[in-house]
């Protein structure tokens, strides 16, 4: 079963550390918000986290300054 | 197999088309004598678990906007609740999209049909609270049709803010728990946890309309109209040109002929937006109105909006308008939405005004893909779906604006 960073982004601010533990998954917007690197369909928003990558969302997840990260199941 | 439907002619009360044996059958602003005459009682007794299967038979989709279909809805509800919880059912008829009009006509006139489908909806999945969401001018009439009911549970009615964004399934719930209609990030579904954290079902009013007479004459009934990948009938806002008008149409009706049952000549309308804010503009020739993927040359029905651009406006800018009013309507909780869509619109609007080069068409499309998905409601998707839809549909008024020109106009002012 594969795992995604789900972004709520009521909560989001662009404090931008996401998107220094995972910069190969997220760049920044014109906004400084997290933007996802590839498009799954639907956007480019929540992204797939590979096992290599766990630890680093996982780090996100914990550290993000407004609670805005969840890892979930991959719909 | 046509319905007329009604019309009304600016406002709810005016002329009537033929009486249809569907959703208006009881008339003109009908009271619960004149529903039961029209429609007979409802036996509610005898709606239990089995109706889901009713209604999966029937092929019924959400005519909310999103035509989710209405049975599996329901059954998600009954799997994920848990053992003790007992189910919400919200009937919403909050109607902020500006070009719709139809579930404020049909709460106007056929309330007690609605109410009918909570009751069953409710019945069907054992709900223990009831609730109809209105905006203020729908609230009168739902109350004395509350108050002319004697079922148990009782129906609760909630003032809706006249707000774009109040009609949203996640801003519903957050409205009725918190009082704060704004979208809520769903981490778990409304399914299983909704209003005051009980598993929830919010239908559109005009579901549940169906609702109530698939509950009295069955599934095949229903299916007796519209066709197989998009059964029924469904309301349409019509706007745009001349009076505007409600009209009930069968699924995958073809948009030529509904303009001609409008008394419009199809053949002059070129131009008309399909779902509203939120929906696309298209050329009507050869279209259907139908879901995703229920129709070749399909045009999703959103919310059931069809506004005809009038002739001699410019169509990019009456979505340069419209885009405007998104931006604004924005309920600023995700940045991506808040920053995005008043980017999107400045671009819109120099589109707009034209004479500028291909700098603010490049501009629109980059930010379009900035904003689309990035939310925690649909508000920046349909937004960008919008926008796409005018630079391809009005895509020879585009390089007649980049040239200073324009199709509409003759002339144009610099």
């Amino acid at each position: 079963m594969s795992t995604e960073l789900h972004i709520d982004w009521t909560r989001c601010d662009g404090r931008g550390l996401c998107t220094e533990l995972l910069p190969h998954l997220l760049a920044r917007d014109d906004w400084g918000y997290p933007l996802a690197r590839r498009d799954r369909g639907g956007g480019l928003s929540d992204v797939e986290i590979g096992v290599n990558d766990l630890a680093a969302a996982r780090d996100a997840v914990a550290l993000c300054p407004t609670f805005a990260l969840l890892l979930r199941p991959s719909p | 197999m046509t319905f007329a439907g009604l019309e009304t002619a600016g406002s709810a009360t005016g002329p009537w088309g033929r009486e249809s044996r569907q959703l208006f059958a009881a008339g003109p602003f009908a009271d619960l004598g004149r529903h039961e005459l029209a429609f007979g009682r409802l036996t509610l007794e005898r709606i239990d678990r089995s109706f889901i299967s009713d209604l999966e038979g029937s092929g019924l989709t959400g005519r909310g906007g999103a035509a989710f279909s209405s049975w599996r809805k329901m059954v998600a509800t009954n799997r994920d609740r848990g053992r003790a919880a007992q189910a919400v059912v919200v009937a919403n008829g909050a109607e902020g999209e500006p070009l719709s009009f139809k579930d404020k006509t049909l709460l106007a006139h056929a309330p007690h049909l609605v109410l009918d489908g909570l009751l069953a909806a409710g019945r069907a999945v054992g709900a223990g609270q009831l609730y109809i969401y209105a905006g203020e001018a729908s609230l009168a009439t739902l109350r004395s049709a509350v108050a002319a009911r004697r079922e148990n549970p009782r129906i609760m009615v909630v003032p809706a803010p006249e707000t774009f964004i109040a009609g949203e399934a996640s801003a519903v719930v957050n409205s009725i728990s918190n009082g704060v209609a704004l979208p809520m990030d769903l981490r778990r579904r409304l399914s299983s946890s909704g209003v005051r954290g009980r598993p929830t079902l919010v239908f559109n009013v005009e579901t549940l309309a169906h609702m109530a007479l698939i509950a009295r004459h069955g599934a095949a009934w229903f299916r007796e109209a519209g066709t197989i990948g998009d059964p029924g009938t469904r309301l349409v806002s019509r706007s745009g040109y001349g009076a505007e008008q409600v009209l009930e149409v069968e699924g995958g009706a073809s948009l030529p002929g509904i303009l001609s049952r409008a008394g419009l000549d199809p053949a002059t309308m070129h131009s008309v937006l399909v779902g509203g804010f939120h929906g696309e503009w298209v050329h009507p020739a050869g279209r259907q109105l139908s879901p995703p993927g229920k129709a070749d040359g399909g045009v999703h029905p959103g919310a059931g909006v069809l506004h005809v651009l009038p002739a001699g406006e410019c169509g990019l800018e009456a979505t340069a308008g419209m885009v405007r009013y998104l931006a604004a309507a924005s309920a600023r909780q995700c940045g991506p939405c808040m920053f995005g869509l008043p980017a999107m619109s400045q671009a819109m609007d120099a589109v707009a005004r034209g004479g500028h080069g291909p700098g603010p068409v490049q501009e629109l499309e980059r930010v379009s893909r900035l904003v689309d998905g990035r939310g925690s409601c649909h508000h920046p998707d349909g937004s960008v779906r919008l926008v796409r839809s005018a630079l391809a549909i009005f895509s020879d008024d585009v390089a007649a604006h980049l040239a200073g020109s324009c199709t509409r106009f003759a002339t144009r002012d610099p």
